[in-house]
């Protein structure tokens, strides 16, 4: 017997890969999300032709949004051209037949592991977030039925100790990554592994987040213009990453989010994490018509949200 | 005014492991008014200290009734719920007993005072009373900041009776107070209870050298093993 | 022993207990560990529970601090905006603001009442945070104070429990207690298990606390000491049962029971 006889008979996927029932639940579930924001819904993940824990949740949710007239932008911490962006987007092309795009304003759908874009998303673009940790509770109380209470009496007093507990040990807030945030005044959130860089731009935004874990198969949201706070103390206030002194060694930008590039005699040069944003730099440098977005934050490092973010000395 | 009627008062000790009943007084009978000083007399073991602990409720009476006409109204001592009881302990009656109960890192002072604070009065204010009070009873204000653990025993006896004396009462239980005491600080003792006498507080009180008291004694009260005659002087 | 019919019923003390529990319950299956336990704690008064292992009086505590359910009983706390609610039928959320607000325990076993792996000064604020302060400054300011009250060496504060002796850790589970200035302090056996001379000051440090803050407390102890250095009244449990109560001094010198006696006499 070949193998041919023992396998099924050939047959054209669903549009988008996922059958019509998985992404019927998908998109109830997230309605509920976006109705409750900041609330994990649980959702049945489906198996997908790559291994959960590589995007898996946020690929489901951008399969069951994307439609034949999207163009789709996927990210890696802010690289198009990462192994695993390149596969998700040409996965995401295959099953949907849509356009894809490295440049965020032409883009409706982006799909993104650890960073936002620079340039400011506008209304009715989507920002699908992969999430490997939902639960923002996961490291004071180990037990999910314990922080699922918690939830549910908005009872996040363990978090601010955690805070308390920085403070007083280091004299400084040593989150770094999926800094927790509070999403409308209710429930805390964990931004997935986001930069505290890209913290603030999640509150009062015009573009719609949703962020979702396939191996944890939790999904959640937040709506546009839903105040989004990361957590802090009155008297001793949340901070970004520091870019000053930085300068991209490509295009020349300061004070938006880089990476670091060790150089062989121990020094450092950095240059932008969103290599989109960074590209478009470039091609107007060389004097090529491009449009580039508004950002988010302006060349002195002040946020557009003026007074969102507190300095202290 | 009566502050005190006391009737068929009794109390038998019940030990259970000897399934023995062993009595201490029987139907005590005797009334007090305010500023009447009552002496009780008897051999040792008659139930004298008994008799003073059954009306502080540090023993429970057998039988019997204790009236005592408290500011807010008349209550049965030997019937009384423990909170009314620990209240009037707090406010009215006052037990005067030989032996301190010294407590760790509290200097003679604190332990003196304390009334006073639990009564509302400011420090400054109970310090200065306090500080009288020792001076009256010959105790030097050089050790007024120490332990009284480290004390002899005539001045931890000093301390236990400026405590037990220096928030006005209305009813005082005088168990041998004078028993450690030396001869001026007896005379004080005795000078401070004609003072408080005189105020209209009644005592009743068990001496062992009544000839100290002679000149407050009311009445006198007889406990034996068989019968209590209650003699007026 | 003689009926003394007047003597639950206050008739000169004409305040509203702070603590009212009636007929308090508690099985754990086959096993009844309490059963129709009642008690009353007024303001500023300590009320000491004694008994052997077993007899259910720690029980009692964990009901009072309502960390667990009852099967029968009321309870009832004279506070501003609950006097007429019996605690046990409340909604969670409330009992837990009450908890959190209103009731202080320390326990023997340090590990219950204090996380190991937080600073010391942390498990202080953490009573503050949970009451919804908000401000780092605030919190270190009441940590220090609440530490200083229990006695406990402010060049300390910031090290984990773990690191500290058993007198050390019991003063910081009762300045985490009294952060929020409770109305009722909880004590389960604050003591056993200290060596004798720390003993004796952490009982002085919970005396003068008791002292100047005037909370209504419950002391639980099988240590006669303890309960005469702290309890106003006495309540004698035994099988689940209150067998027998008293003021302090009545309790230890002229016990009723034959079971308190033995007890009693064994001590002395």
């Amino acid at each position: 017997m070949s193998l041919q006889q023992l396998a099924h008979p050939r047959h054209d996927y669903s549009y988008a890969f996922l059958d019509e029932f998985a992404k019927r639940e998908l998109r109830r579930r997230i309605l509920k999300a976006i109705a409750i924001p900041g609330y994990q819904v649980p959702y049945a993940s489906r198996e997908l032709p790559m291994a959960r824990g590589w995007g898996t949740g946020g690929l489901q949710v951008t399969l069951a949004a994307v439609g034949p007239t999207d163009t789709v932008k996927v990210i890696d911490q802010g690289a198009d051209d990462s192994v695993n962006a390149a596969n998700l987007r040409r996965f995401i092309a295959r099953m949907a037949g849509v356009q894809t795009t490295t440049d965020v304003l032409a883009a409706t759908i982006i799909q993104s592991r650890h960073r936002i874009p620079e340039e400011r998303l506008r209304e009715g673009q989507l920002l699908v977030l992969q999430v490997p940790v939902p639960e923002p509770l996961t490291h004071v109380e180990p037990s999910v039925t314990r922080a699922r209470q918690m939830h549910a009496d908005a009872d996040y007093a363990l978090i601010w100790l955690e805070l308390h507990e920085q403070l007083v040990r280091y004299r400084t807030f040593t989150g770094g990554a999926d800094y927790p945030v509070v999403v409308h005044g209710r429930y805390l959130m964990a931004p997935s592994p986001i930069p505290r860089w890209d913290t603030p731009m999640l509150h009062q935004a015009a573009h719609l987040t949703l962020l979702s874990a396939g191996r944890e198969k939790r999904l959640y949201a937040v709506p546009p213009y839903t105040d989004v706070r990361p957590i802090e103390f009155e008297d001793v206030h949340f901070q970004v990453e520091n870019q000053a002194g930085r300068v991209c060694a490509q295009t020349g930008a300061i004070n938006r989010f880089m990476n670091e590039v060790p150089q062989p005699d121990g020094s450092s040069r950095y240059i932008l994490s969103d290599t989109g944003y960074a590209a478009k730099l470039v091609q107007r440098a060389q004097g090529e018509g491009v449009e580039i977005g508004a950002t988010y934050y302006d060349d002195q490092g002040r946020f557009y949200h003026t007074g969102f973010l507190h300095h202290d000395d | 005014m009566s502050i005190l009627d006391v009737q068929g008062f009794s109390k038998q000790f019940f030990v259970h492991h000897l399934q023995r009943q062993i009595p201490a007084f029987n139907e005590v009978d005797f009334r007090l008014h305010a500023g009447e000083f009552l002496l009780v007399r008897g051999v040792n073991g008659v139930g004298k200290s008994t008799l003073l602990r059954c009306l502080y409720r540090s023993y429970l009476p057998t039988a019997g009734r204790a009236i005592y006409h408290a500011h807010a109204g008349l209550i049965d001592l030997a019937c009384a719920a423990d909170v009314d009881i620990a209240a009037l302990r707090r406010t009215e009656i006052g037990h005067v007993t030989q032996f301190l109960r010294a407590r760790p890192r509290v200097s003679a002072i604190d332990v003196v005072i304390e009334p006073l604070l639990s009564q509302g009065h400011s420090r400054a204010e109970a310090h200065q009373i306090a500080a009288e009070w020792l001076d009256a009873f010959g105790l030097k204000a050089d050790i007024w900041d120490a332990y009284p653990s480290t004390f002899s025993g005539g001045e931890q006896q000093k301390v236990n009776l400026v405590r037990a004396l220096i928030v006005p009462r209305r009813l005082l239980l005088l168990d041998e107070p004078t028993a450690s005491l030396d001869a001026s600080a007896r005379a004080a003792l005795v000078a401070r209870l004609a003072q408080i006498k005189a105020q209209g507080v009644a005592m009743i009180g068990v001496f062992h050298h009544p000839e100290d008291v002679r000149d407050l004694v009311d009445g006198e009260l007889h406990l034996t093993n068989v019968q209590v005659d209650y003699v007026a002087n | 022993m003689m009926t003394r019919p007047s003597l639950d019923q206050p008739r000169l003390v004409r305040d509203v207990p702070l603590l009212q529990a009636r007929g308090l319950s508690r099985r754990y299956g086959a096993i009844t560990a309490i059963d129709g336990v009642d008690l009353s704690v007024y303001r500023g008064e300590v009320l000491g529970i004694v008994g052997e292992s077993g007899s259910g009086k720690s029980t009692v505590l964990r009901l009072l601090n309502l960390e667990e359910p009852a099967d029968a009983g009321t309870y009832y706390l004279d506070l501003p905006g609950y006097t007429d609610q019996n605690l046990f039928t409340m909604d969670r959320y409330f009992r837990r603001q009450i908890q959190i607000r209103h009731i202080g325990i320390v326990y023997q076993n340090p590990y219950l009442g204090l996380r190991m792996r937080h600073t010391s000064s942390g498990n202080v604020a953490e009573r503050l945070i949970m009451a919804g302060e908000r401000n780092f400054g605030t919190l270190r300011h009441a940590a220090k104070t609440a530490l200083s009250a229990s006695e406990f060496p402010l060049e300390r504060m910031d090290d984990l429990p773990i690191r500290l002796s058993g007198g050390m850790q019991q003063r910081v589970q009762l300045a985490r207690a009294l952060a929020l200035r409770p109305m009722l302090l909880l004590l389960d056996e604050p003591t056993t298990g200290l060596d004798v001379s720390v003993q004796a000051l952490v009982l002085d440090t919970l005396a003068r606390i008791q002292r100047e803050l005037q909370i209504a407390t419950v002391i639980v102890s099988h240590d006669l000491g303890v309960i005469r250095a702290l309890a106003d009244r006495v309540m004698v449990m035994r099988h689940g049962r209150v067998i027998e109560h008293g003021l302090t001094d009545q309790i230890l010198e002229d016990p009723q029971e034959a079971y308190t006696q033995q007890l009693v006499y064994a001590k002395l």
